[in-house]
């Protein structure tokens, strides 16, 4: 970011700790956890220990992060480097994210945009010549919707079958996706390991063929659609009519079974939740705290009670809307807090701030000094 | 602790309380040790633990009189008195797994025939008093809360485990009696030692002596052959060689690491098979199957490679030094700084 940019970022992140600091959701257990943020322009902050909602407020109109983050895990000593912290527990948390689902819908908001002069652009910038421009993506309600989908599905298999029902939020991340955050205690005493099969069963990931009764010799006897678990959502999703069971059914015995082993790989998009399994494995990480403004897009990551109903592009608007002016290079239009802004081609405008943010954190806009 | 009955107690006699069950049948510990009607008790006690490091048959207790089953208990407690005796660690392991063994078969197959109430309390029970598991019976089958089972699974290789490969319901893992068994044969080993470990140091009993004697010599043999692995070794697999070479019991996990390292460091499987001399359970020609088909001249000729440094870590077997920075797989200790 150029100066004048982080300047602008500064202001808005102070005005928002400062006067909506209420939006800030403090963790269960807070003086147990790690926090970190990065300010606008500079590099990461990590390995603090944060003793009340007051101290992290101090901490917070005195640094102005463009980021904050706080650890999923509850630490004997937060504040120690890594090998020193000595973890007890760590919630369960599952990332969605819309710009990891490849949807056909990608390309008409994702937009090229050069780091050095901030032109929109594809390939070489057009302007100053510079190789690395950035891909950024704008908003689009079409993948907030397949994420939400995502989030719907994740939330029922972890009901379902793992028996999670109390103590799962789901939150807008503040850009492109949900994070699902699991408070419960039996699964937060779980290592790594335990997680990572957590993650491949909600993704449907490594299943064999014989779990789902089919096997190399023989006829298979495959799952009904009243059965719990995966073997039901297979019956459900892939073999639903009679026909397609019969015809799955006659196919495995007359040499289908190597064919019916490959696809089931392919079923994980159709079946799975897509999540991000490095994030729910990773018991060390820190996360966008709840709350908080993503330095991605100047949105606040906040809950979504009813997913349903949920509209990130009003619910998670938070900055305010004096006017800014910025010089913008937004080739790709997006609504926020139902106001239609761009396309605009290197212009100046005068736009409400938190449109002003969207667009410099995204690197397609720059504050005028 | 679950009451038990004679034929449990003669099945599972690692779940008596030694002292409480010898005052309760009139005896003492001095006239198993003299009397010569005992004489079947002492020979019971020292074939149980000779069976342990003898040719790998797993000692069965015979229950189907009611006469012998006063004998299976008296001849565990006493062998346990005789291993304290010897002194003998490595017997002790060795006596503990072979006795595991044993118990898993008699609870695998009590889990299968539990059909009455009481029956499946006790069968489920004993389970818990063993791992700290509650299984509760559901149709044919066991049911073992998710978090439960991950703690367990999550240290087998075999993809069947993965909890993608289980039947998973409203969060519980549905397994069978064999499987629930399998799941907490490590807990069951463990169980034993330490019930070998906390009893108390018997008093010399002239009667013994010989017989402890002559599992003293045994222990003698047991001791490690093999000589600790040179500085060269990366800490994790210096810790999984040095387990084995104290005759403790390595996880599966901990042999997995150790031997994929050893054959990507050039070793042959004869060599390899020399650090595996000294684990409780070793079997010469298991040992060699096990490396071969890891080395992928068995079985479907997969070349099983050393696993990196996070997923040892997850697993609990990185013993992380200073020198370790930097790298991310075993293989690269020394190699890279």
């Amino acid at each position: 970011m150029r100066p004048p940019d982080v300047s602008f970022m500064r202001k808005c992140m102070k005005w928002y700790y400062f006067e909506r600091f209420e939006m800030l959701e403090m963790p269960a257990d807070m003086q147990k956890r790690e926090f970190g943020y990065r300010r606008a322009g500079a590099g990461m902050v990590r390995h603090l220990q944060v003793r009340s909602a007051a101290d992290l407020r101090v901490l917070l109109l005195q640094a102005a992060p463009l980021e904050v983050y706080v650890s999923n895990a509850r630490y004997l000593f937060p504040a120690m480097p890594m090998s020193e912290k000595i973890m007890e527990n760590a919630d369960l948390i599952f990332d969605i994210d819309s710009k990891d689902m490849n949807l056909e819908c990608r390309p008409s908001h994702t937009v090229s945009s050069c780091p050095k002069c901030g032109h929109a652009t594809a390939g070489s910038c057009g302007v100053c010549g510079h190789r690395g421009a950035r891909s950024v993506s704008l908003a689009c309600t079409a993948c907030i919707s397949a994420a939400k989908d995502q989030a719907e599905r994740l939330r029922e298999i972890l009901a379902d079958d793992l028996g999670i029902r109390e103590g799962v939020r789901v939150y807008f991340s503040g850009n492109e996706g949900f994070h699902v955050h699991v408070r419960d205690e039996g699964m937060a005493g779980l290592g790594s390991a335990e997680r990572a099969y957590i993650a491949n069963y909600v993704a449907f990931r490594g299943i064999l063929p014989k779990t789902l009764g089919v096997y190399p010799d023989g006829a298979p006897s495959l799952p009904g659609p009243d059965e719990a678990g995966w073997r039901g959502r297979f019956a459900r999703e892939i073999i639903p009519t009679k026909a397609a069971r019969t015809r799955m059914a006659k196919s495995i015995p007359a040499g289908g079974y190597a064919a019916f082993e490959r696809g089931l790989p392919g079923m994980q998009e159709r079946l799975g939740a897509r999540i991000d399994a490095g994030v729910t494995m990773d018991v060390h990480r820190i996360f966008r705290m709840p709350g908080t403004i993503n330095g991605k897009s100047g949105m606040a990551k906040v809950p979504c009670d009813d997913l349903k109903s949920f509209d990130p592009y009003t619910s998670a608007v938070v900055i305010h809307d004096k006017p800014a002016l910025v010089r913008a290079s937004c080739p790709v239009p997006f609504t926020l807090m139902g106001r239609r802004f761009g396309p605009y081609t290197n212009e100046y405008v005068e736009v409400p701030s938190y449109a002003a943010a969207y667009m410099i954190c995204k690197g397609l806009a720059h504050a005028m000094e | 602790m679950t009451v038990l009955g004679h034929a449990e107690l003669a099945k599972y006699p690692f779940l008596a309380d030694a002292g409480e069950y010898l005052r309760e049948c009139g005896f003492t510990l001095g006239q198993l040790a003299d009397d010569p009607d005992m004489a079947p008790v002492r020979d019971r006690a020292f074939a149980r633990v000779n069976a342990a490091v003898g040719d790998g048959r797993v000692y069965r207790p015979s229950i189907k009189s009611g006469a012998q089953l006063p004998l299976e208990v008296f001849s565990f407690l006493l062998a346990v008195v005789l291993l304290k005796m010897s002194g003998g660690r490595n017997l002790s392991k060795k006596f503990a797994m072979q006795e595991a063994r044993g118990a898993e078969t008699l609870l695998e197959r009590d889990l299968g025939q539990a059909h009455t109430d009481s029956q499946v309390l006790l069968a489920t029970e004993i389970i818990r008093d063993l791992s700290g598991v509650a299984i509760e019976k559901h149709g044919e089958d066991f049911v073992v809360p998710v978090t439960e089972y991950l703690r367990r699974a999550v240290t087998f290789h075999a993809r069947e485990w993965e909890l993608i490969n289980r039947r998973v319901e409203a969060g519980m893992v549905y397994l069978t009696p064999h499987e629930t068994v399998r799941l907490i044969r490590q807990e069951l080993v463990n169980y034993i030692v330490s019930r070998i470990e906390k009893a108390a140091a018997p008093p010399s009993v002239p009667g013994l002596r010989e017989f402890a004697e002559r599992l003293s010599a045994m222990e003698a043999r047991l001791r490690p052959k093999t000589a600790a692995p040179t500085g060269e070794f990366a800490p994790c697999v210096k810790h999984a060689a040095r387990t084995l070479a104290g005759g403790d019991n390595l996880s599966h996990a901990g042999r997995f690491l150790l031997a994929t390292y050893l054959l990507a460091r050039g070793r042959t499987v004869s060599e390899i098979a020399q650090y595996f001399e000294n684990a409780p359970d070793y079997k010469e020609s298991v040992t060699l199957y096990q490396i071969k088909h890891l080395s992928g001249r068995h079985g479907k000729g997969t070349a099983y490679r050393c696993q990196s440094c996070d997923k040892l870590k997850s697993l609990g077997l990185c013993h992380e030094i200073p020198q370790c920075a930097g790298i991310t797989n075993p293989l690269q200790f020394g190699a890279r700084r």
